[in-house]
């Protein structure tokens, strides 16, 4: 709760500092807001608080533990944004500002106890994603972008809406803890049918959000359109929120219709892994290659959420939150780096890495420790991610999936590498340059790469905490 | 006339406003699938959060609880909000493509 009320007046307190017109003082500015929300949150942990608002919205581990993933991943994306300081963007204070009301509503789907809640949570994420997925006016890409995004995004939300009217037709409730009861109550089996295509629509929205196949499809032109910065926000702030609010609706409000929504939820799964990871080998674009690895990484969290059988603590669903924290470390690593590298190369496929372990190896070591541990390989947070989420599932039972997931992250491994060949193995085009990086992201690099490689080393510390 | 509003929309069976919302709802899908000007998909995308509107009042009434009521309100204003988001994407497509037919916009692939 704290937290939500500062990210709202910190917004509008940096929407004041743009007065100021000096961008230098923004980005740090930004930063330290952001530091004192990532320490009022965990301020939180392990207090009891009274649900706020008539029990609409709860803070209890669940929500602080995923709002720390979400503010944590903002900080150390922010100094990326070095090249508008440079530039002189004159909007850079509105980036900041909506960067932090979009986390506003993250918070929200992560900490809902009422679908309006919810509803209104994923609408101030989206609708300021909207905006800043066309925030660079004169690319064309950029605007096609932010049309297509808008149009889906709409979409999926009247489609999530109608899912939640239906839902409250079949039970009468909108709060998440009394659905639980009016789902299995006697007295609604005769609204079974409604109910059932309730949730359907209900996981069709939600899915369309969370870019889990069939409904990814608009997820690769989107992320490609969109300015480097601010993909790296919506495939991982985005991602982690929508995530938590599956889980949460899932295993707080459905478990009495699990042998509806589980078998609907192992088949999504099953083809996100498919699409994602034969999407993401075809790919000739760094870029688009890191958005349907970002579909394939939907299909991993599905697992959790099947292995969850409706519980929002146990191996499950700490599973999900490490597995997000060390995708969304690896995913800012990625694409920091793929800013800089196209920023001073002006290109974004694969061949724009050539040469980059001889001229830049900080970044090619930032970018290495990334994709390794967004393969899984062990030692790397990525690999414990994967580890804790198969073994909850297989833990449940689910071998299929399980065997299924593996293989797909071993097609995984195979467009993770290409990167790695293009930055050691192949020659730096002549006179290559060396990217500049400024102090502010050398740090935020050296650490993003510390932070995975000891999430790899001691996952102790962050696992089976929920 | 001393019925109050919940009374007259329970002189209609429940099941006719449920009908009518689907079939609202279904010609707002058909139209966002099948439209290509932006702005008529958008119009359609309106049409199928009125259908949301529609059968969140019904039920609301039927069930004799305001929390459905009060949900149409918050979709009313996040609808205007993202209406006012989405024109304005609109007019920006429109001053650089000088369209807004969603087929010429494929810089991108679909």
């Amino acid at each position: 709760m704290t937290s939500i009320i500062l990210l709202s007046i910190f917004g509008i307190l940096n929407l004041f500092m743009g007065f100021m017109r000096s961008n230098k003082v923004l980005l740090p500015g930004a930063m330290l807001l952001l530091l004192a929300v990532f320490g009022a949150n965990l301020a939180d942990w392990n207090v009891v608080h009274a649900p706020y608002f008539n029990n609409m919205l709860v803070v209890d581990n669940y929500t602080v533990a995923f709002t720390g993933i979400v503010v944590l991943t903002t900080i150390v994306l922010l100094p990326f944004s070095r090249s508008y300081v440079v530039a002189g963007e004159t909007n850079l204070a509105e980036y900041y500002a909506l960067l932090l009301f979009s986390l506003v509503g993250a918070v929200m789907m992560i900490g809902y106890n009422h679908l309006i809640m919810l509803f209104v949570g994923i609408e101030i994420l989206s609708i300021s994603m909207y905006v800043l997925a066309g925030s660079s006016k004169r690319d064309s890409r950029s605007n096609e972008a932010a049309l297509k995004y808008f149009l889906m995004g709409a979409f999926a939300t009247g489609i999530l809406l109608f899912g939640i009217a239906l839902l409250y037709g079949a039970t009468g409730t909108f709060v998440l803890s009394d659905l639980a009861g009016a789902v299995a109550a006697p007295e609604n089996a005769s609204l079974q049918p409604m109910l059932y295509i309730g949730i359907l629509m209900m996981i069709i929205g939600i899915g369309f959000k969370v870019s889990a196949a069939p409904f990814h499809f608009w997820t690769p032109d989107v992320y490609e359109g969109t300015p480097t910065f601010f993909t790296a926000f919506m495939s991982t702030v985005v991602k982690t929120a929508g995530f938590a609010a599956f889980l949460k609706l899932l295993a707080v409000a459905l478990p009495g219709a699990q042998g509806f929504w589980l078998p609907t939820i192992q088949a999504m799964c099953a083809l996100t892994l498919l699409l994602g990871n034969v999407g993401a080998a075809v790919q000739t674009s760094t870029k688009r290659m890191l958005a349907y690895s970002s579909v394939s990484h939907a299909g991993y969290l599905l697992i959790g959420l099947v292995a969850s059988r409706g519980n929002l603590t146990g191996d499950a669903a700490s599973g999900i939150f490490f597995y997000s924290l060390a995708y969304s470390i690896a995913t800012i690593a990625a694409f920091g780096v793929l800013k800089l590298v196209a920023d001073h190369r002006q290109r974004d496929d694969y061949a724009a890495l050539n040469g980059l372990g001889k001229t830049n190896p900080l970044l090619a070591f930032s970018m290495t420790v990334a994709m390794l541990s967004l393969a899984g390989i062990p030692l790397t947070g990525g690999f414990f991610g994967k580890f804790f989420l198969l073994a909850a599932a297989a833990g449940q039972g689910y071998i299929g999936l399980v065997v299924f997931a593996v293989i797909m992250s071993m097609v995984g491994l195979y467009y993770y590498l290409r990167p790695l060949i293009a930055m050691y193995l192949r020659p730096a085009e002549e006179g290559a340059t060396p990217v500049p990086v400024d102090g502010i992201q050398t740090a935020t690099l050296a650490l993003l790469a510390l932070l995975s490689i000891v999430l790899g080393i001691v996952p102790g510390f962050l696992s089976g905490i929920l | 006339m001393d019925q109050t509003i919940p009374e007259v929309i329970r002189t209609v069976p429940l099941q006719y406003y449920v009908f009518f919302a689907s079939a609202l709802f279904a010609i707002g899908v058909t139209g966002v699938l099948v439209r290509r000007n932006a702005i008529i998909i958008f119009m359609c995308v309106e049409l199928m959060l009125n259908a949301v509107n529609i059968l969140l009042t019904a039920f609301s009434a039927y069930r004799a609880d305001p929390n459905g009521q009060i949900f149409v309100f918050f979709i009313m204003a996040v609808a205007a909000a993202e209406v006012s988001v989405g024109l304005g994407i609109i007019v920006m497509i429109y001053r650089n493509f000088q369209t807004t037919d969603v087929n010429l916009l494929s810089r991108l692939k679909w």
